[in-house]
């Protein structure tokens, strides 16, 4: 079956973000000036203006920050067979924030501040989705 | 420096709110501008400006000037710009006029906004730009955005369902006296909860209907306007904008500092400065309420009261017509009209014209309008 959502359009910015996904690790930007993480990618550091960025790989080890339950499915051709689904964003210990869709348990399990993990779904050719895994119950 | 009461709004003009006009969006904002025009007594010859803000899904400015023979169109211009916009396009003909480029300007919102383009139904499918980050997990829609705001709230404050829908229902009642409005059908907080779940945490009723119409607002000199045919509705005060980290577009909140306020808080004490009052003051406001949680944090961030507390401040009746604070007189967003908030500042000067009918909240003396949920807004204090 053909994968019919969308799916991100790479950019000179955002290229090394999906390339490391694909490869199944989550990198975040660092200015290499002043040492500030960013995400989304751009092309300088909102702090000290610098372009160079470090890419850094990060443990994805994050806390749900808000979520929602996607009941009413937008396009529904598209997302008609996937939900109910979750999006959360998530705070990860670097400072930043990136949403993705948790996994893992309930639609109506998820909590504030719930522990998740980065895991990798390969959707396509070349192309792998960040997903928020709901840690095992009994995990702090 | 902000210039209190030197500007006015002296015609206001609107169409029918349809959910299929089966018209062309530029004739709809023609007629919205035509009866703002004959509203203040004008003829078209005697406007040379036309504002207007749209998300690609609108007639120009410049088209509307040349389907109304406009022949002095020195100031058309057109902003991209979703809800933030509706009081924008306002306070830029207040500058336009201060600086010299127009005299007497028309600001309009016109959309085909449930037959043609609904900006509900998302935004591109694909995934670029800042898209890339949201699109792909299914996170497309201002309901799904407005939503994780929400969210926060709840998480934070302990804002609930029921507070929400004690708005929903509030509004409806109040549109129920409107002729305008889209759905005048009086509704029950069960049918409230009853109504369906699009993103949790909102149901149908906490979001805002689409709408195929228009609305128009004529604005010039407070000294011009004291010779035509209605009362001068005075723009006492006006700010634009929002905190740091905006984003890269309306939906784009992932490095916003805290989504259980919105842009309200960081443009409050601009606002109140240049009207000289403070919410105090305000007799009624019309407040964006593209979601029904959106109200909640205007209440808060234009400080009605206390962070936190913008959804207790909705109970027991105070936000109602009778209420201390009656909001969305016209049933807003949610139960009037969808025109992007353009229809609030028409409401708000029917009110303080005196002309609301059984809508009319006696002694309305200054009115506060709102445009924007978000991380960018804009709003008005308006007085008779």
């Amino acid at each position: 079956m053909s994968y019919d959502k969308p799916l991100p359009w790479k950019d000179p910015e955002s290229a090394p973000f999906w390339d490391a996904c694909a490869r199944h690790e989550l990198l975040i930007p660092q200015c290499a000036s002043c040492g500030t993480f960013r995400f989304p990618p751009t092309s300088r550091c909102p702090h000290c203006h610098a372009p160079d960025v470090n890419w850094v790989r990060s443990a994805g080890n994050g806390r749900i920050f808000s979520w929602i339950v996607v009941r009413h499915p937008v396009p529904a051709d598209v997302f008609g067979s996937s939900v109910p689904y979750v999006v959360a964003i998530v705070e990860l210990p670097e400072g930043v924030r990136m949403a993705g869709n948790v996994k893992g348990c309930g639609v109506d399990e998820i909590t504030a501040d719930m522990p998740v993990t980065v895991a990798f779904c390969d959707v396509a050719e070349g192309v792998s989705l960040p997903v928020f895994q709901a840690a095992a119950p009994g995990t702090p | 420096m902000w210039k209190r009461d030197r500007h006015s709004i002296v015609g206001i003009g609107n169409t029918e709110y349809s959910r299929n006009s089966g018209r062309t969006v530029r004739s709809l904002a023609s007629e919205a501008c035509l009866a703002a025009i004959e509203d203040a007594g004008l003829t078209t010859d005697e406007v040379d400006g036309l504002i207007s803000f749209n998300f690609n899904d609108s007639a120009p400015a410049m088209a509307v000037a040349t389907e109304l023979g406009i022949p002095n169109a020195g100031y058309a211009v057109d902003f991209l710009a979703g809800g933030n916009g509706a009081n924008l396009v306002i306070l830029s003909a207040v500058a336009a006029i201060e600086a010299g480029l127009a005299e007497t300007v028309v600001c309009f919102r016109a959309m085909n906004g449930r037959s043609g383009f609904r900006l509900g139904g998302g935004r591109d499918m694909a995934a670029h730009g800042i898209t890339q980050y949201t699109a792909p997990f299914g996170w497309i829609t201002y309901p799904q955005a407005m939503a994780m705001w929400c969210r926060r709230h709840m998480i934070e404050y302990g804002t609930s369902s029921r507070h929400l829908g004690e708005i929903a229902v509030t509004f409806r009642d109040n549109a129920s006296r409107n002729p305008r409005a889209m759905q005048r059908k009086p509704i029950t907080l069960d049918e409230y909860y009853d109504s369906r779940p699009i993103v949790d945490p909102f149901r149908k009723l906490d979001i805002c209907l689409e709408t195929d119409g228009a609305c128009a607002v004529l604005v010039t000199s407070t000294e011009r306007a004291k010779n035509l045919r209605h009362r001068p509705i005075m723009i006492m005060g006006g700010a634009y904008g929002g905190g740091p980290n905006q984003g890269e577009d309306l939906f784009d909140a992932l490095r916003w500092p805290d989504h259980s306020h919105n842009y309200a808080k960081y443009i409050a004490k601009r606002l109140w400065d240049s009207a000289g009052v403070g919410p105090g003051d305000v007799d009624l406001a019309q407040i964006y309420d593209c979601f029904t949680y959106s109200i909640v944090m205007q209440l808060e961030g234009f400080g009605f009261c206390a962070e936190g507390e913008g959804g207790p401040f909705c109970m027991d009746g105070r936000i109602s017509r009778a209420g201390e604070l009656p909001l969305n007189t016209a049933g807003g967003l949610l139960s009037e009209a969808y025109i992007h908030g353009l229809n609030h500042v028409v409401e708000a000067v029917h009110q303080l014209r005196g002309d609301a009918g059984p809508r009319q909240i006696e002694d309305a003396e200054i009115c506060l309008t709102t445009a924007g949920a978000m991380t960018c807004g804009s709003a008005l204090v308006l007085r008779n």
